[in-house]
C-alpha cells in the first residue's frame, strides 16, 4: 500500500450523477432553424399514431452536456493514457489522421444509395483497401461487409458451408481447439454446425495425432487462431492444412492475432482457405469502448463465388460499381456495404506505414512481448515454454499459493496506473495472465509495466490481503457483479414513480 | 515509422536482454518456407500530408455538394458539433470494452444512460448496449423470438427494408427457420387478412417495420392483436429513429429492433451505424449483446458493470444467445449525446420539422405525379409514381446538384416506376421546389425509352 509507483499519481476527479438527475423542464441544448415551409398539425397528419409525450427524456443545456461526458470520460482508462496490455485485443495506438480523413464531407455524408457515378471516391477506398488486405494475407479475394470479428467468422463459415453444399454435402461439424476464443464455437452454432473440441498438446499447439483421429468426412472445417491464444505459432501448420484438405475439409483462420504476422508471413501461403481480420485490432481503428469494429473475410479463389453480395467490380467504362448478380452468393450479412468508416481508417493506417512500416510494426510487437516475457519469467509461472510471438501467457500458480489469483493481480495493476491484462484466458491455462503489449509501447513504458508486475509479485508475498482488496485508488472499489446479475437494474427510473 | 516509439538503441538493448542475436531469431517459430522474404506489395509509406491529399481527392469524387432526397434506411440529419468533440476524447475513443469496471465507469455509465433513453423512446422496459446495425438487430430479434417461443416459422412483412430481409434470410436458412412473406395493401400497410391466414401454431414471430420501407406508419396495435392471438411474438423494426419524436412507439411489440443512425451518426456510405434491441424485462435473459447494470461497490457507492454475461459467447460458447462480441459502442455514444442534446422537447420539434418538410414536398410532387400509399399516415418518406423511369429523372436531377428518390424497382419490381423520397430537417424548400419542377417537366412530356442504366 505504501509502495511508490512511478507511472501514476492520484489526483482529484469530478463527481457526476446521471444526466437524468440534472434535467429540469425549460433547459435546452438545441435550437432549430426557422421552418421554411408551412407548419403542420401533427394530430391531423398522424391521427392516433401521434406521440404525445416522450417520457423521461432529459432537458439540459449544452455546457452541462459537455461537462457531463467530459467528467465521465476521465473515469476511463485509455490507450491515450498508457499501456493497455489486453492479450488478444491488440490495443495499439489509434492514429488521429484516420479520424480526420473519415470525417471529410464527401465520405462522412455519402449516402449508401447515391448513384455510383458520384460514389467513385468511396468505391476506390473499398477497392484499394481490399487489394492491400488481400496482399497482406496472401489470399485471393475478400469481402469487407462483416461488421466485426465474430461477424467475419460467421461470414467465413457461411462461405465454407456454401462451398461444401455446392459440392453436394455441407457436412456436420467444425473442429475448434480448446484454446479458441468463445466466438468460434458460438459462431459455428449460429451457422448450424456442431462443435467438436480439439485438444492442445504439451507445447500449447494443435495436437496433430488428435486432429488426424478426429478429421473425417463429417468435418467441414477447422477454426484455427494462428498464432494461437497462447501467442504461439502453430509450427505444424503445413501438416494441419494437409490433413484438412486430404479429407475435403477447409482451414479457417481466426485473424485476431494477425498483428504477429503482417509483413512477415501470409496465411494464404501456409494453407489457409478462409480467414477474417479485425480492422480494430491489427489495423488501428479505435475500439471506442467496445466497437465499432470491422471483420473483412479473405478467401482463396474457390470460395470467391460465394462471397456476400454486392461485390465491387471495375465496369467496362473503367469506373467502379457494385455487382449484385451473384447467383452462388451466401447472401447478405449486413445492410449496405459494411462499416465503411473503419475502411477509411484502416487504409490510412496502411498508407502511413507502407511495406517497411508494417514489417517494423510486427517486429516491434513481437520484440515487446518477448521482452516482457524475459523480464517477468522468474516471478510469474510460464506454463508453456514454447517461443512467444506477439503475446505472452503466464499463470498465477506461484501467487495462488498465497491465495492471490490472476484477477486480483490484475486489479492491483490498476493502482500502478495500468489497465489489466486479459484475465483467465485462454481456458487451457489455469489462472492465465495474457499480456499483449503491441508495438505502440516504448521501452520506458514497458519497463514501468515490468516494474509494476514485479512489485505486485513481491506484494503478494508480503501483504496478500492488500492485493486481494485492490484496486485502492479508483473512484469505485470492486463492484458487486453478483448482485447486478441477480437483480438486474438496466435503466434509470425516476424515484417518484 | 512515426507511430513506433523506439530508437535503434532501444531495440538493440531489448534484444540483448532477451538474449536474441537479431529480430529474425524471434520469428524462427514460423517455418522458414513461410517467412516472407520480400516487401508487401502495398503503397509506399506516405507522409500525413500525402494521406490527407489522397483522401481529399476521394472525398471530392464522392459528391460532397448535393442535396439528397434519399432515405431508405439511412437518413441525413444535422449532427450537433459537440458529438464529435466528445467522442474524440481519447478516454472514450481509445478504451476497450468495459470488462474492468473500476477503470471504465465513464463508458459504463454512458451506456446505462443510452439503455435508459432507448427504453423511454421505444416504450420498452429494457434495451441493450447496441448491435451492429438495424439489419442484424432485426435478425437477432427474430432468432431471440424463436428461442422464446420454441417455434421455427417466421412471417416477414414485404414492407420491411429489403436488405434487412436479405440478412434475415441468410441467417434463417442455416438455422432451419422457415420464412414466409406478408404483403402490403393499397395504403402501404401490412395486409391484415392475409397476414392472419399466414400464421400457424409454429409461427414464432412476425417481423414488421414502422414506419415501414414505404414510409407508412403501421397499425401496430392491430398487427399485435393478430400475432398474440396465435401465440406469436411481434417484432418491430425501426429504421428512422427520429420518427420516435412524433410517432407513437410500437408499445404493443414484444421486441423492437432499431437502427439508431438518425441519432447523430453520419451517413458514412452505409456504416458504422448503431443497431439496438429493446424488449420486455421478462425476455431479457434471451437478449443478445452486452448489457450494463447498476450495482454498488464495497463501500456502497453506486457503480455500473457489464451484467447477465451468462448469455454471452465468452462464457457460454456454443450455447450463447448470439456470437456477437464487439458491438458499436462509440456509435451508441454518438446517439446517446444526440438524444441528450435534443432531449424531451427537441426530439419532438425536430421530428415535427421532418413532418412539415415531407408534407410540403408531398403536396408539391402530388401536383405532377401520383402519390402511392397516401391514405395511411407517414413520417418523412413517401412514394411517388412517375410515367418516366425514375433513374432517368434522377439523372437529370444530378445536373441540378440533387440526388433524387430511391427507385423502388431495385427491390420491389411490382412497383414499376415508383420511387421512395425522403425529406428531413436538412431538406431546403428550394431543393424541394427545384425537384418538383424537374418532375413537372418530366411528367408533362412523353416518357423516354427505358434508361435504366443511365444513373445507377
Amino acid at each position: 500500500m505504501t509502495r511508490m509507483t512511478r507511472k501514476a499519481t492520484r489526483h482529484t476527479s469530478q463527481n457526476e450523477g446521471l444526466i437524468f438527475e440534472k434535467s429540469s423542464p425549460g433547459k435546452a441544448a438545441f435550437k432549430l432553424p426557422p421552418l421554411d415551409v408551412p407548419e403542420v398539425d401533427a394530430a391531423q397528419l398522424l391521427g392516433s399514431s401521434e406521440r404525445k409525450d416522450l417520457g423521461n427524456m432529459p432537458e439540459v443545456s449544452e455546457i452541462e452536456i459537455i461537462r457531463h461526458f467530459t467528467r465521465l470520460s476521465t473515469w476511463n482508462y485509455a490507450i491515450d493514457l498508457g499501456m493497455y496490455p489486453l492479450g488478444s485485443c491488440t490495443m495499439k495506438y489509434n492514429p488521429r489522421v484516420n479520424e480526420v480523413v473519415t470525417r471529410l464531407p464527401g465520405l462522412a455524408n455519402g449516402h449508401p444509395y447515391q448513384p455510383e457515378k458520384i460514389s467513385q471516391g468511396a468505391l476506390r477506398i473499398i477497392k484499394t483497401l481490399s487489394e492491400c488486405l488481400t496482399e497482406i494475407t496472401g489470399m485471393e479475394a475478400i469481402t469487407l461487409q462483416p461488421a466485426a470479428g465474430a461477424h467475419g467468422e460467421l461470414t467465413g463459415l457461411l462461405l465454407v458451408r456454401g462451398y461444401l453444399e455446392s459440392k453436394g454435402n455441407p457436412r456436420k461439424k467444425i473442429l475448434i481447439p480448446d484454446s479458441a476464443h468463445g466466438t468460434n464455437p458460438a459462431t459455428a452454432a449460429t451457422v448450424g454446425y456442431a462443435v467438436e473440441n480439439l485438444k492442445s498438446n504439451a507445447q500449447g499447439m494443435v495436437d496433430v495425432p488428435s486432429l488426424v483421429a478426429q478429421m473425417n468426412e463429417d468435418v467441414a472445417a477447422l477454426m484455427l487462431t494462428n498464432p494461437n491464444t497462447l501467442g504461439v505459432f502453430e509450427q505444424e501448420i503445413h501438416k494441419i492444412a494437409e490433413i484438412m484438405h486430404a479429407k475435403g475439409g477447409l482451414l479457417y483462420m481466426d485473424g485476431a492475432n494477425m498483428n504477429a504476422l503482417v509483413g512477415k508471413a501470409r496465411p494464404g501461403d501456409f494453407g489457409v482457405d478462409v480467414m477474417h481480420l479485425n480492422l480494430h485490432k491489427t489495423f488501428s481503428t479505435p475500439h471506442g469502448g467496445g466497437g465499432p469494429g470491422s471483420g473483412p473475410v479473405a478467401v482463396k479463389q474457390c470460395l470467391e463465388p460465394f462471397l456476400p453480395k454486392p461485390v465491387i467490380v471495375t465496369k467496362a467504362d473503367g469506373t467502379l460499381g457494385f455487382d449484385y448478380n451473384r447467383p452462388q452468393s451466401v447472401g447478405r450479412v449486413r445492410a449496405f456495404y459494411g462499416n465503411f468508416g473503419m475502411f477509411t481508417r484502416a487504409l490510412a493506417y496502411i498508407l502511413a506505414n507502407g511495406p517497411d512500416g508494417l514489417r517494423q510494426t510486427t517486429e516491434d510487437a513481437v520484440l515487446n512481448a518477448n521482452y516482457i516475457r524475459k523480464e517477468l519469467e522468474d516471478v510469474y509461472d510460464l506454463p508453456y515454454s514454447t517461443p512467444s510471438m506477439h503475446e505472452v501467457v503466464f499463470s498465477d500458480k506461484l501467487q495462488a499459493k498465497q491465495g492471490v489469483k490472476t484477477g486480483d493481480i490484475a486489479k492491483r495493476l490498476i493502482d500502478y496506473g495500468f489497465h489489466p491484462y486479459t484475465v483467465s484466458f485462454p481456458l487451457i491455462v489455469h489462472g492465465a495472465l495474457m499480456i499483449e503489449p503491441t508495438e505502440s509501447e516504448s521501452k520506458q513504458e514497458l519497463d514501468l509495466f515490468i516494474e509494476a508486475m514485479r512489485s505486485i509479485a513481491q506484494e503478494v508475498q508480503e501483504e496478500p490481503q492488500m492485493v486481494l482488496e485492490a484496486p485502492h485508488h479508483t473512484r469505485v472499489s470492486r463492484l458487486d457483479e453478483v448482485a447486478a446479475a441477480r437483480n438486474p437494474v438496466l435503466r434509470w427510473k425516476p424515484a417518484a414513480q | 515509422m512515426r507511430y513506433l516509439p523506439k530508437s535503434p538503441t532501444d531495440r538493440e538493448a531489448m534484444l540483448k536482454a532477451i538474449g536474441a542475436r537479431s529480430i529474425h531469431e524471434l520469428f524462427e517459430p514460423i517455418p522458414a518456407q513461410y517467412r516472407l522474404k520480400r516487401d508487401l506489395n502495398v503503397p509506399r509509406q506516405m507522409a500525413e500530408s500525402e494521406i490527407m491529399d489522397w483522401f481529399d481527392q476521394c472525398s471530392r469524387e464522392n459528391g460532397d455538394e448535393y442535396s439528397i432526397f434519399l432515405g431508405a434506411g439511412a437518413y441525413y440529419h444535422y449532427r450537433p458539433v459537440i458529438i464529435d468533440s466528445l467522442i474524440s476524447r481519447g478516454e472514450f475513443l481509445t478504451a476497450y470494452t468495459p470488462y474492468q469496471p473500476e477503470v471504465s465507469q465513464g463508458t459504463l455509465q454512458s451506456i446505462f444512460e443510452f439503455q435508459t433513453m432507448i427504453s423511454e423512446l421505444t416504450g420498452m422496459e429494457v434495451a441493450n448496449a447496441s448491435m451492429y446495425d438495424g439489419s442484424t438487430a432485426s435478425t437477432e430479434a427474430v432468432l431471440m423470438a424463436t428461442r422464446l417461443t420454441g417455434r421455427r416459422s417466421v412471417t416477414v412483412a414485404r414492407s420491411l427494408h429489403p436488405e434487412y430481409r436479405e440478412v434475415l434470410a441468410t441467417y434463417a436458412w442455416h438455422q432451419g427457420i422457415r420464412l414466409s412473406t406478408a404483403s402490403f395493401g393499397e395504403n402501404g400497410r401490412i395486409n391484415l387478412k392475409e397476414f392472419d391466414k399466414s400464421l400457424t401454431p409454429d409461427t414464432a414471430c412476425i417481423l414488421i417495420q414502422s414506419p415501414n420501407f414505404l414510409g407508412t406508419i403501421e397499425d401496430v396495435a392491430a398487427v399485435a392483436d393478430i400475432a398474440h392471438k396465435h401465440g406469436a411474438l411481434l417484432v418491430v423494426a425501426i429504421a428512422e429513429a427520429v420518427s420516435l419524436g412524433i410517432v407513437e412507439p410500437p408499445r404493443q411489440a414484444d421486441i423492437i429492433a432499431m437502427e439508431a443512425q438518425s441519432f447523430g451518426v453520419p451517413l458514412g456510405f452505409g456504416g458504422p451505424y448503431c443497431g439496438v434491441i429493446a424488449t420486455r424485462e421478462q425476455y431479457v435473459r434471451q437478449m443478445p449483446g452486452r448489457l450494463v447494470g447498476q450495482t454498488t461497490d464495497r463501500k456502497g457507492k453506486r457503480g455500473f458493470v457489464l451484467t447477465l454475461a451468462t448469455r454471452e459467447q465468452h462464457i457460454r460458447r456454443e450455447k450463447a444467445t448470439s456470437n456477437i462480441c464487439t458491438n458499436q459502442a462509440l456509435v451508441a455514444l454518438m446517439a446517446n449525446i444526440f438524444m441528450t442534446v435534443y432531449g424531451k422537447v427537441g426530439l419532438k420539434e425536430l421530428a415535427k420539422q421532418n413532418l412539415a418538410k415531407t408534407a410540403y414536398a408531398a403536396s408539391k410532387f402530388g401536383k405532377h405525379a401520383r402519390m402511392l400509399f397516401a391514405s395511411a399516415p407517414r413520417f418523412n418518406e413517401f412514394v411517388v409514381e412517375t410515367k418516366e423511369d425514375p433513374y432517368a429523372i434522377n439523372h437529370r436531377l444530378l445536373g441540378h446538384k440533387i440526388v433524387g428518390g430511391f427507385p423502388l424497382k431495385k427491390f420491389l419490381p411490382e412497383l414499376g416506376n415508383a420511387a421512395l423520397w425522403c425529406c428531413t430537417e436538412m431538406t431546403s424548400r428550394t431543393a424541394i421546389d427545384t425537384a418538383a419542377g424537374v418532375l413537372r417537366e418530366s411528367e408533362a412530356t412523353e416518357p423516354a425509352r427505358e434508361t435504366a442504366e443511365v444513373a445507377r
